[in-house]
């Protein structure tokens, strides 16, 4: 036995990688911070740019006092030597290596030069990417993702555009159209295809009345955060159209115009309801997916689109905990409590001593009641049924390799795809840059096939070069670049 | 709901193997049912390069059987009049009165293989196997170092030469096994399990039973590729079909910058060697779509899916070497696959003694594209009572002893 102090590789400084971080350094492990942006914070808090001078970041947020306790927990992490935090490290595979690991990444937004840190532990926290389902016109000029807006909005304090159409389903487009608004942009709409509405009322169904009103009497916060949302609405006069769909976007070199249908029960446009928006913006969003790239390519078993952890956020590969958005769709405050419980759990193990699940009995807490509430909100932000169909076989539903939804439709009805490699195989679709993660829940949507998650285990392209050089030495152990509190 | 049919031959696989078995035996006359647990192409096929290689076949019937398999996929890719015989050309548009063949359709690339020798001695060995070929019937043209770079204007300099193959050819193989398929005009059933081999009491064969039901016919074709062991074991005989693993990295698309498909003159080595540790030698081709793909590693680890980081960096290092700008391209993925592989090297096609009625056409290791056209001529022609063009001892499935059986 060595008295070598046991690192932890934490790959995300979102919520569930900051607060696993966090955790693990007052427990006397080492942490090694990986994170592909320029500061800590993630998607969630995504912080301005330094440089940009923001006088009031927090006005772009809520729950601004959580990030100054994680923004300071950390300066005191980093200043004391228990956290080294390496931010612009794109991270492209994690090895296994005799016992230990080896996190590979591509330093900087170039992504040529490679580094790597050794460590004895991981956690994956990678957070989530975005979920857009094509439509005509998805691909012009001026539409943009809903989470890609918010980022702009975060990181850049800059608008996307001047006349907004925030469109699809999910939660996120709440804040996405007030932050929006309250920036100074005109919401021409926040059309959404679900009905959230139903959330409340389903939970008075008889038969749902016990899961759902739990699910929800046990949020009053997140009631609340909705009754916030939807006086900001309000305040900013943004049009909410409850079981819409953009049906196709409209301009000639950019986006000029919109037009949004009625959904019926089977999720088709309602003849006659179509109405056009003037707009030069449209974000839109169906929902994010788990990034399960890392954690396949350890082996990890996934749990549908998530990875598949224990209790503890373990996954079921030794040494590896899984925490946030990369075990299942449950926002930050999910993503702060499962990231503090695997912190707990791995600092605990990598000292060898059996971690006491009461010392979390809090966190845990929180994580069965979000879980739930996520459950239920996702049932209520359901897929429109049938959805795909209304795709034409002119659009392109796989935009690197400019794949039709026709020449997927063909794959499946005359070729024999019957699953969504095949169909890649057979169009190509979701083998261009973006390896599917663009695509796949469109592709699979009109194939009319499961989305089973793409197995990337290079998950960033990496220059052979990099592949055929032997590894660099260990980064983990070199003086923190620091970050600005 | 019933569930009996009857036709005249079931295939139990729908990879390439399988779809070219469907394509002749249809033309020979028969009625088939293509039969897959998977989807098509769910396998090997879908894990390839689709190499049509003479290249890197010692003279032999491997060798007989891919120069056979080239003709016959000329004859299937290429648009032609019924008694046109010239060789294939490429163009975009078909000409007046031409059939289309499928060369489009499944990406036919004619463009030849390169192969190259590093040192002086390798290169002698090269040329003393392209003596040998070339009395075989394959075209070689011998290649001097300053040859090379025209041939092949990125490629590392101070190589001391290669040959030539011109008959080397590309198909893209989901494409193809797709499109024979369709082609074939046979009933393909996908998502089906075979779960036993009927037999009568006079032991001949007397169709499949699947999940959904038995499928009757008087002949059944063992086209299960790495999984053909378990379909000969569901008739009750042995084959001694194993995996042997194989990484693909495929870089981001990119102008034409590898003409051929170019190798290592180590490579026929390595592709006739009996060794289950890992081996890499470079192999490294342009496609139509424009990503280079890099082969080739070989491991005999059963069906191990899980992801190698060292074999990858291997086969990156050989590429690099043979093509330094490659340095700088990204790998966009890596996959694997599984050869299905016979301990001779040699793949089975052909009745089998031990259960009349059951044909096997598996075991082809990686050369299973390219070998596809030819097994399914032959097997149409023993379904049919011909002889084969082809003498078929050499591929007997019963040629292993029982005890080699896994």
């Amino acid at each position: 036995m060595t008295e070598r102090r046991q690192v932890l590789a934490v790959i995300g400084a979102g919520p569930a990688g900051l607060a696993a971080a966090l955790a693990a350094a007052a427990r006397g492990v080492r942490v090694v911070l990986v994170d592909s942006a320029a500061e800590p914070g993630g998607q969630f808090y995504r912080q301005p740019a330094p440089g940009l001078g923001a006088r009031r970041p927090q006005a772009l947020h809520h729950q601004w006092r959580t990030w100054e306790r994680l923004r300071d927990g950390l300066a005191t992490h980093l200043a004391a030597g228990r956290v080294s935090c390496l931010s612009d490290h794109h991270v492209w595979c994690v090895e296994r290596d005799s016992g230990r690991f080896a996190v590979h990444a591509l330093l900087g937004p170039e992504q040529r030069e490679p580094a790597s840190v050794r460590a004895d532990g991981v956690v994956l926290a990678t957070g989530g990417y975005e979920k857009v389902w094509p439509f005509p016109g998805w691909t012009l000029p001026g539409v943009i993702t809903a989470g890609g807006a918010q980022a702009m909005l975060k990181g850049g304090l800059t608008l996307p555009g001047r006349t907004v159409v925030v469109a699809g389903t999910g939660p996120l487009l709440l804040p996405v159209a007030t932050g929006l608004a309250a920036a100074g942009a005109r919401v021409a709409a926040l059309v959404e295809s679900a009905d959230p509405t139903t959330l409340v009322r389903r939970s008075a169904h008889p038969r749902n009345a016990v899961r759902g009103a739990r699910a929800l009497a046990a949020h009053p916060g997140k009631l609340a955060e909705a009754g916030g949302y939807a006086a900001q609405l309000l305040w900013h006069r943004i049009p909410v159209l409850r079981r819409r769909a953009v049906v196709e976007a409209h301009g000639r070199d950019r986006l000029e115009s919109v037009t949004v249908a009625v959904l019926g029960p089977d999720g088709r446009p309602v003849p006659g309801t179509a109405q056009r928006l003037d707009c030069d913006t449209l974000a839109v969003g169906h929902g994010l997916l788990p990034h399960t790239d890392l954690a396949d390519g350890l082996g990890c078993r996934l749990d549908g689109a998530g990875v598949h952890v224990d209790d503890e956020q373990r996954t079921d590969v030794p040494g590896v905990w899984a925490a946030g958005e990369a075990t299942g769709i449950g926002g930050a405050a999910l993503s702060l409590a499962e990231g503090h419980i695997a912190g707990r759990s791995a600092a605990a193990r990598l000292n060898g001593t059996a971690p006491d699940p009461r010392s979390w009995a809090p966190a845990a807490r929180s994580r069965t009641r979000l879980r739930a509430f996520f459950a239920e909100l996702d049932r209520a932000y359901a897929a429109p049924v049938r959805w795909a169909e209304n795709v034409p076989d002119a659009t392109v539903v796989c935009r690197c390799e400019e794949v039709t939804a026709g020449a997927v439709r063909e794959a499946v009805g005359s070729l024999g795809a019957g699953d969504l490699r095949t169909v890649k195989l057979l169009t190509r679709a979701g083998m261009g840059w973006c390896q599917g993660r663009m695509c796949e829940p469109g592709v699979a949507g009109v194939a009319g096939c499961d989305l089973t998650p793409g197995r990337r285990p290079l998950a960033r392209p990496v220059p052979l070069g990099v592949l055929a050089a032997p590894p660099p030495p260990d980064a983990g152990t070199s003086p923190c670049p620091g970050t600005s509190p | 709901m019933t569930n009996q049919s009857s036709c005249d031959v079931v295939v139990v696989g729908a990879g390439m193997i399988g779809a070219a078995c469907a394509l002749y035996a249809v033309r020979a006359g028969l009625d088939v049912v293509v039969v897959d647990r998977g989807p098509v192409a769910g396998g090997t096929t879908g894990a390839g390069e689709g190499n049509l290689l003479v290249s890197d076949k010692e003279p032999g019937p491997e060798l007989e059987l891919a120069l056979l398999s080239c003709r016959l996929w000329r004859g299937i890719t290429e648009d032609r009049r019924p008694d046109d015989h010239r060789p294939p050309t490429r163009g975009n548009g078909l000409g007046p009165g031409l059939t289309p063949g499928l060369g489009r359709a499944v990406e036919y690339e004619p463009k030849g293989g390169l192969v190259v020798a590093s040192t002086p001695g390798a290169l002698t060995a090269l040329t003393e196997l392209a003596v040998g070929q070339r009395a075989a019937g394959v075209e070689t043209v011998a290649v001097d170092a300053n040859q090379l770079r025209e041939l092949e204007p990125y490629l590392a300099p101070g190589l001391a030469g290669g040959v030539l193959y011109p008959q080397d050819a590309q198909v893209m193989p989901t494409l193809a096994a797709a499109h024979l398929l369709r082609a074939s005009g046979a009933r393909v059933e996908t998502g089906r399990t075979v779960t036993g081999v009927l037999r009568g009491p006079d032991g001949a064969v007397r169709g499949v039973r699947t999940d959904r039901g038995d499928l009757l016919a008087p002949s059944v074709v063992n086209a299960a590729g790495t999984w053909g062991a378990e379909v000969a074991a569901l008739a009750g005989v042995s084959l001694p079909v194993l995996p042997r693993r194989g990484f693909v990295v495929v870089t981001e698309p990119l102008p034409r910058r590898v003409r051929h498909k170019v190798y290592s003159a180590d490579y026929v080595a390595d592709v006739a060697s009996d060794s289950a540790t890992l081996q890499t030698s470079p192999v490294v081709e342009g496609t139509a779509a424009g990503p280079v793909l890099i082969g080739a590693s070989r491991e005999r680890v059963g069906f191990d899916r899980s992801f190698s980081l060292p074999v990858v960096r291997a086969l990156a290092a050989g590429a690099t070497r043979l093509f330094p700008f490659l340095e700088h391209v990204r790998a966009m993925r890596a996959y694997v696959g599984f050869r299905p592989y016979l301990p001779d090297h040699l793949p089975a096609i052909g009745p089998d003694p031990r259960a009349p009625g059951l044909f096997h056409a598996c075991g082809h290791e990686g050369a299973g594209i390219g070998l596809a056209t030819g097994t399914g001529h032959l097997i149409a022609q023993t379904l049919t009572g011909r002889t084969p063009d082809l003498d078929l001892t050499p591929f007997r499935p019963d040629r292993f002893a029982e005890e080699a059986a896994p």
